[in-house]
């Protein structure tokens, strides 16, 4: 029964900190308001019943000059406000370079989850305290959306793209995952937890029971399984885009637009080949929609990132 | 005050012939071309879909007064909050107070004999009913499971359920909602009584004026949203369904460029409803009546631009949304001007609180809380996460249950006299409309806490340190619904043994109030000439001839 009384959740990562300031912050000002405007009803019902022996001379009408005041005020308040939750919002989505990151795929009506190193999970996740993380997210069917409400932070996993969510953890323990978005029959159901431990204690339950290749290496037997390098190697014969470093790189496509290569792209690239044809190509390149489940599509982009890794230290 | 030439009709009159009387017959009810009576078949029509829409709450609060799900199924209990929302939405809220007591009321308040278009008129409401009871029928029948936002592509490709009815349901509502918009802009354009200027014009007239333009231009958009739905739905057409090649954020804009400007819909009339009731009752001219209207009028265009609101985790652009969240913000200002006014109406006046006062007082307090969350969740950050919990339930509910219901009833009470001819019991009104202030809170207050824990919204089952405050809004839906039934009895029972009304029983200056109750079919014994503003009334003195 005692649990009943704690519905407040913890405040575990970087964010979580900031969000709850924030709401305090707003708290106190729309608290204000809102006293305000139930103090004065109360006082003017009270005073200026009916009966009463209260002033009641020159009622206005209108006043011009008060009513432009409680527009600007409350105005000028409320955009700081504004100002304050939009940065902190930009900031949700400036992860830094160091973050681990993790795949995620999502189905009716369960999560799955892979770490850099190949671990599998299923509606769980392990994360080291205080390390940052980037959770790399798309679905195998509707919407749904990762939320943890401990860390204040959701965001919608979409089918057809990749969205991209960053945290710090800040304390360890077990915290609820669920998804927030109505996915169908067990909506609400499709959770879990996340649990943050002391990354010692990561590191090695990291490397148990992974008998799989890392991410990447599953991608570079992908790569050559499903013939990507017959044609974008360097000796291939097929005049085809260099694929090397391509994470992060400029690329001019053939109607003129000019894009950075990011997980999106390259996802496009594969099952929609015809909608991005690089400059100076041929759009000969089939489409693999269909060949592919989500996690091969993920593991082949990651073995695009560590050979941009690679194509840079090399080149240093 | 703006009297017509004969504006004391005796009593024995009133009861000789009106609009009651006119007919008795069913037929003469099916028929009737007169807006008074189309706006009674209004009144009964979306009261039985109000309480079908109450009866799935009942059951969605009982369920989850336990975090398993030991009432119903997942489906079930999927099923019954979509069908709470859509009949709720589409078959009572945005035709309550415009297609009820708007019809009944628009032109009478502008001096005019009826609507621009009657027979429009009650072809609307035939149009109405069809698509509710088709609506009805798809839900009760076989039930759908989208929720009532059918976001895609689980609406279109995965939801096995009976979604292609209700959307064709809903599809045919909106049409009633056009033509409704569409007669009471041409109405007040062109047959407002002479002397009757803009500026003259009630603010309930104002407001569903404003509703008006905003029924007649966003409703297509639903209806199209609908239509490329069913297209993917029925013949595999991809538009939203990225494994068609389509894109599923296209529908939620399509859907919200609709539906934010519907959450307007249904607060802009309550708010009409208000700034009749609080003047009356504090015997005061509306404060700045100017800056009033403006804001209506501010209201109705600055929510067409707000719509990118409701994705800011959706994975649209951060600069996108941080765009959506300025403007959010923006359209605060005039709901903030008119609940700064309605407070300001009050100073110096001499104020009853009557049942319509206290619920005219009610929503004002509910609004502004409910408008206060809103400027919490247009916050991007705080957005982030609040949105799809409990918060965003609570925040929607105060706005639409504690702000348009409210104000709904309290319409109601207000102009029962005139409607019926008879006054209801003042003292039962006063108790339901306190039940419902307290229920409402002890309901939804606790959804912003379950929210601010973290309880995504829509859940059948709930981890258990969310019970108890679950338990506080089961406890309070209870004595909502005891608040919701008592007005149905009382006001069944004054049609008959209440006493009779005369003509202006409240000592109110509306044109409306000028003519017998029940009100003649045509209205008005000689078209009445306006030379006054809509809101003449003084605190001290009270001119006005005691009943």
């Amino acid at each position: 029964m005692i649990e009943m009384f704690h519905f407040l959740p913890a405040s575990a990562s970087g964010a979580a900190a900031r969000f709850d300031l924030l709401m305090l912050a707003l708290m106190l000002l729309t608290g204000a308001v809102a006293l305000a405007v139930t103090l004065l009803i109360v006082w003017f019902s009270f005073h200026y019943r009916k009966g009463s022996g209260a002033d009641r001379s020159d009622a206005p009408a209108g006043n011009r000059i008060i009513e432009v005041a409680w527009i600007v005020t409350p105005l000028l308040l409320f955009m700081g406000m504004y100002v304050w939750a939009a940065y902190d919002y930009a900031q949700l989505y400036r992860g830094p370079a160091n973050a681990m990151p993790v795949f995620v795929v999502a189905k009716q009506w369960m999560w799955k989850l892979e770490h850099a190193n190949g671990h599998r999970e299923i509606d769980e996740l392990h994360v080291p305290l205080g390390q940052p993380m980037r959770l790399v997210m798309t679905s195998q069917d509707v919407i749904h959306s990762f939320y943890v409400p401990a860390f204040r932070i959701k965001q919608d996993v979409v089918p057809g793209r990749y969205t991209t969510l960053w945290f710090t953890p800040t304390r360890t323990g077990e915290f609820h995952l669920f998804c927030a978005e109505y996915c169908g029959t067990e909506h609400s159901v499709m959770g879990g937890r996340i649990v943050v431990m002391p990354p010692a204690d990561f590191t090695r339950w990291l490397q148990q029971g992974t008998s799989q290749p890392g991410i990447a290496a599953h991608g570079f037997e992908l790569f050559r399984r499903h013939g990507c390098s017959g044609c974008h190697s360097a000796g291939s014969s097929v005049h085809a885009p260099d694929l090397n470093g391509l994470l992060g790189r400029t690329v001019h496509l053939q109607d003129g637009r000019t894009l950075v290569a990011d997980e999106n792209y390259i996802r496009d690239s594969m099952l929609l080949p015809k909608k991005d044809v690089v400059a100076g190509f041929e759009p000969i390149m089939p489409s693999f929609a269909g060949q592919l489940s989500e996690e091969e599509i993920m593991a082949i982009i990651e073995y695009l990132r560590q050979t941009g890794a690679e194509h840079a230290s090399a080149s240093k | 005050m703006p009297a017509p030439a004969n504006s004391t009709a005796s009593p024995a009159a009133a009861t000789a012939s009106n609009y009651l009387t006119e007919g008795t017959t069913l037929k003469s009810w099916l028929t009737t071309y007169d807006h008074k009576r189309i706006a009674l078949l209004y009144l009964v029509s979306i009261t039985a879909f109000f309480f079908i829409g109450g009866a799935a709450a009942t059951l969605i609060r009982l369920e989850l007064a336990t975090p398993a799900g030991d009432l119903v199924t997942h489906d079930t209990y999927n099923k019954l909050f979509t069908m709470h929302g859509v009949i709720m939405v589409w078959l009572f809220l945005i035709p309550s107070i415009p297609s009820a007591l708007g019809n009944f009321l628009m032109p009478m308040m502008i001096g005019a004999r009826d609507l621009a278009f009657p027979r429009l008129n009650l072809a609307s409401w035939y149009i109405y009913v069809a698509g509710g009871i088709f609506t009805i029928a798809a839900l009760i029948a076989g039930g759908v499971d989208t929720g009532w936002t059918f976001y895609t592509p689980f609406s279109t490709m995965f939801s096995n359920t009976h979604v292609i009815l209700v959307l064709v349901g809903v599809f045919i509502v909106g049409f009633s909602s056009i033509l409704t918009g569409l007669n009471f802009i041409v109405t007040v354009h062109t047959m407002r009584a002479p002397g009757m200027g803009w500026f003259r014009l009630p603010l309930f007239v104002w407001a569903n004026y404003a509703t008006s333009i905003i029924l007649v231009l966003a409703t297509p958009v639903l209806a199209m949203t609908l239509l490329l739905v069913a297209a993917e739905r029925l013949f595999g057409l991809g538009i939203f369904d990225p494994a068609l090649g389509g894109d599923p954020l296209l529908f939620q804009h399509l859907f919200w460029f609709y539906s934010h400007p519907a959450v307007y819909i249904m607060v802009l009339p309550a708010m009409g409803v208000v700034s009749e009731i609080i003047p009356c009752f504090a015997r005061k001219r509306v404060f700045g009546y100017r800056f009033m209207a403006y804001a209506i009028l501010g209201i109705a265009v600055f929510g067409f631009m707000v719509w990118g609101h409701h994705m800011f985790v959706s994975g649209s652009s951060v600069y996108g949304n941080m765009v959506f969240s300025l403007l959010s913000f923006l359209v605060a200002i005039p709901s903030a001007i008119k609940v700064f006014n309605w407070t300001a109406t009050l100073y110096k006046g001499s104020i009853t609180f009557s049942a319509p006062m206290l619920y005219a007082l009610g929503f004002v307090g509910l609004f502004t809380i409910g408008g206060l969350t809103g400027l919490i969740l247009a916050s991007l950050a705080i957005d982030v996460h609040l949105t799809d919990t409990y918060f965003v339930v609570a925040h929607f509910h105060y706005i639409m249950v504690g702000g348009a219901v409210m104000a709904y009833l309290g319409g109601v009470h207000f102009w029962w006299p005139k409607i019926s001819g008879r006054l209801y019991p003042e003292s039962w009104g006063r108790v339901a409309a306190l039940l419902i202030f307290f229920g409402f809170n002890l309901t939804f207050f606790p959804q912003y806490l379950l929210g601010y824990g973290g309880m995504p919204r829509r859940y059948h089952t709930y981890p258990p340190e969310f019970q108890l405050l679950n338990i506080l809004s089961s406890a309070g839906a209870s004595i909502l619904a005891m608040g919701y039934l008592l007005p149905l009895g009382y006001l069944g029972w004054s049609l008959f043994y209440g006493k009779r009304a005369g003509s202006n029983p409240w000592r109110a200056t509306g044109l409306e109030w000028q003519t017998p109750s029940p009100p003649p079919t045509e209205n008005f014994a000689h078209p009445p000439v306006v030379s006054t503003g809509p809101y003449e009334y003084e605190p001290q003195t009270g001119t006005e001839l005691p009943q």
